[in-house]
């Protein structure tokens, strides 16, 4: 599903964030992503979704080799990967149905799917009363919900969240979680980047620990392993 | 922005207007100009009757030639007297002491090639000179050559500033909507996609720029055409008749505005399209 081989990236400032990465994660599977601040943490992810290209090694996602996807292919692998960040990356003037319908316009999605399938999602999210509020009018938990429901209406093979919990309440965190864990049961690959040591030591995953840009642990139900 | 952008549009499109009007009304004139050019070649006053018949058939059998026609010199007198009008009277003088050749007046197949014929009828023995509207011609030909040089420089300029601030207009745009390109670009929205909206803001741009210019065409070339081409009177010098010039002319402005337009938002939807 997702493979790297001995993946290098090193950004035009000279910074090198990944030395050498060698992972494969299977369909289906949920990872936690943990590691210390600057470790790399956020490449490996972005890699991905090709927001940014590795400078050496190979990147297999869903069956395309990234190192010779054309640039405009790449919106297609991005419809296949659903991204959730830290920080909703909501548009303020559209109300949350807008939000997720978007979505689905801008990948030209006929008008009646559209519905369904909003609906659908804002139904899992538990937002389905609440269609009509701008972000805005919403809490922090509330939104990331809606971000969350944007990333998986078009039914993508993978879901990266990217701290999708570093705003949010402890309590917060634990719904987010349930909804993660409810869109992994469904057959979607989950990989999540995270400081929380609470939640991977409590909803135990495979972890992955990156640090110094090298691979350094990966366990199944692992624990989080830095203090928090 | 937008003000500044859509004037800029409006003043090339003014200039390159009225700049086209004039090229392709000189190149018409010229053309009819051409077409009318006659050879006139004026004989000897030495030479006999069989020499200047002699000089007819010689003359009528070069491939070049498509007519020849004689004109005594009481003939070239009498058109001189009617070309120069009122002054002409005062030549009624020498009616009967004609200082005139008689001469051959003669027309080319192909009017470019005027002057060569020209140069062979000059090489006749017993030809004393060879007139053709050649100066006037090429004055013509020259001042349609600068006026055309300058205005390309001046239209090319124009251009490149219409499309620069439209380029910088879109890209304002653009960074007010960047937090929604890049989502549209996580979620998968191809380019062509993002680039679509820009496309239509920056025709638009073109489109309202060049509503004054073609006004300005439809009224200015019907006011030319109906005083300024009634009191030329001159049968070379024609203006291009309002229908369908003007409406051809407007067309191509409409056709350049949009393509400034479409051309300036290209240029900064590139650039911020590269994530």
């Amino acid at each position: 599903m997702i493979t790297m081989k001995d993946v290098h990236k090193t950004y035009a400032n000279g910074v090198t964030a990944l030395n050498g990465v060698n992972i494969n994660i299977d369909q289906g599977e949920f990872v936690y992503v943990v590691g210390p601040s600057g470790a790399g943490k956020s490449t490996f992810i972005r890699l991905i979704y090709r927001e940014v290209k590795p400078t050496d090694g190979s990147i297999v996602v869903n069956d395309t080799d990234l190192s010779t996807l054309k640039e405009r292919k790449v919106p297609f692998l991005r419809r296949d990967v659903g991204v959730v960040f830290q920080d909703f990356k909501l548009l303020p003037k559209l109300s949350v149905y807008e939000n997720i319908a978007f979505a689905l316009e801008v990948i030209e999605e006929s008008p009646r799917n559209i519905r369904t399938r909003v609906m659908d999602v804002l139904e899992l999210v538990g937002l389905k009363n609440k269609a009509r509020f701008i972000p805005d009018e919403l809490s922090g938990g509330e939104q990331q919900r809606v971000s969350i429901a944007r990333a998986i209406v078009n039914q993508p093979k993978i879901v990266i969240a990217d701290e999708p919990t570093g705003n949010l309440d402890p309590e917060t965190s634990w719904e987010i979680m349930r909804i993660f864990e409810e869109v992994n049961a469904k057959g979607t690959t989950l990989i999540m980047a995270t400081h929380s040591k609470e939640i991977v030591n409590t909803v135990k995953k495979r972890v992955i620990a990156v640090e110094d840009g090298l691979i350094v642990r990966d366990e199944h139900r692992g624990e989080y392993g830095y203090e928090a | 922005m937008t003000i500044a952008s859509v004037a800029a549009v409006t003043t090339t499109l003014l200039l390159v207007a009225a700049f086209l009007a004039l090229m392709l009304n000189l190149n018409h004139m010229a053309g009819g100009l051409e077409e009318d050019v006659e050879i006139e070649a004026l004989i000897d006053v030495t030479a006999n009757e069989e020499e200047i018949n002699e000089i007819g058939s010689t003359i009528k059998e070069m491939d070049e030639a498509a007519s020849v026609k004689f004109n005594s010199k009481d003939e070239q007198l009498e058109g001189l007297i009617d070309d120069m009008g009122e002054e002409g009277s005062t030549w009624q003088m020498f009616e009967q002491d004609n200082p005139l050749s008689h001469a051959y007046i003669v027309k080319a197949k192909t009017p470019s090639n005027t002057s060569g014929l020209a140069e062979q009828i000059n090489n006749l023995d017993n030809i004393q000179e060879v007139n053709y509207g050649r100066d006037v011609i090429q004055q013509l030909f020259q001042f349609n050559d600068y006026a055309r040089n300058i205005g390309l420089v001046l239209i090319a300029a124009l251009v490149f500033t219409a499309i620069f601030l439209i380029s910088n207009t879109i890209k304002l745009t653009i960074m007010a909507r960047s937090r929604e390109i890049g989502i549209m670009k996580l979620v998968g929205a191809t380019n062509g996609f993002i680039r679509w909206p820009f496309f239509i803001e920056g025709a638009l741009h073109g489109i309202l720029g060049s509503i004054i210019p073609i006004a300005a065409v439809m009224s200015g070339y019907h006011y030319l055409v109906n005083n300024l081409g009634a009191q030329i009177t001159y049968s070379f010098v024609e203006l291009l008749p309002f229908n369908p010039f003007a409406w051809q002319l407007s067309l191509l402005i409409l056709l350049i505005g949009t393509l400034i337009g479409v051309w300036g938002s290209v240029m900064s939807v590139r650039k911020f399209l590269k994530v």
